[in-house]
């Protein structure tokens, strides 16, 4: 994705220094996924909010509701780390400082995704 | 400057207020307190795996007053962050660039979000006095 530059435009130090065209791209395109994922999250958890815990889990042992999960944690958790990373990019002058937090919460990130991509597999795969 | 630092863009200060700045700074915001949300979202996830007790106490805390203030603002925060990002990506595909574009979008923008959080409630309300019956 990073090669919608062409070398002579890196060779000349033109654009970004790094990897600008990748991050954009990625952003925008976990953006365009979490439209249908999100809008149905809120419709999904309006409804299981509401139930006990018997028929929530229930909900959670079919198998495409576990596969929405897994997309809907795992895209939420990579377009907002990539959020956030352009948050403390924009307000953490110092470099050095601004790459120890982008790093911790990119470690905290994929921690929480993990988290919680493993509950819900726990629920859909274990019998009660 | 030290070798340090990044260059920093002047204070907000200088510029007349417009709907398309503050949109931008609330893009920002409800993107920070949909992260908080994604933390909600994983803590209801665990306590269903822990088991009725945890997940009863989860059910707890998001009808608590403190839980129902979260959701309410996660909702909005959605909303509009969801149709402000749908403006960014027309933006990215090259429309809406014009003055008079993007200062009705943005309001549209504001008044759609009000309007569909308003919807997302009442659907849950309906919801909750079905599964009250």
């Amino acid at each position: 994705m990073s090669d919608l530059r062409t070398p002579l435009a890196r060779a000349r130090s033109l654009g970004s220094g790094r990897n600008g065209t990748r991050h954009w791209l990625a952003q925008r395109i976990t953006a365009l996924a979490l439209i249908p994922l999100g809008l149905a999250a809120v419709l999904l958890f309006f409804w299981v909010m509401h139930l006990g815990y018997a028929r929530a889990v229930m909900v959670m042992h079919q198998p495409w509701v576990l596969l929405f999960v897994v997309l809907l944690v795992g895209v939420v958790f990579w377009h907002g780390f990539l959020g956030l990373q352009v948050v403390i990019e924009d307000y953490v002058p110092h470099r050095g400082r601004a790459f120890a937090l982008i790093t911790a919460a990119r470690f905290v990130a994929v921690a929480l995704a993990l988290l919680g991509i493993i509950s819900a597999a726990l629920v859909t795969f274990r019998s009660f | 400057m030290s070798s340090n630092s990044m260059p920093t863009s002047p204070h907000i200060g200088v510029y007349r207020w417009q709907i398309t700045m503050t949109l931008s700074i609330l893009h920002r915001l409800s993107g920070v307190v949909l992260l908080s949300g994604a933390l909600g979202l994983v803590y209801w996830l665990v306590a269903l795996a822990l088991g009725p007790q945890a997940f009863a106490q989860a059910g707890c805390f998001f009808a608590s007053w403190i839980g129902q203030v979260l959701l309410c603002a996660w909702s909005l925060a959605f909303f509009f962050h969801l149709l402000n990002g749908i403006r960014h990506l027309t933006w990215d595909a090259g429309f809406g660039f014009t003055k008079r574009v993007y200062r009705a979008s943005g309001w549209l923008v504001v008044v759609s979000a009000l309007v569909l959080t308003g919807f997302a409630w009442a659907f849950g309300w309906i919801l909750a006095a079905g599964g009250a019956a």
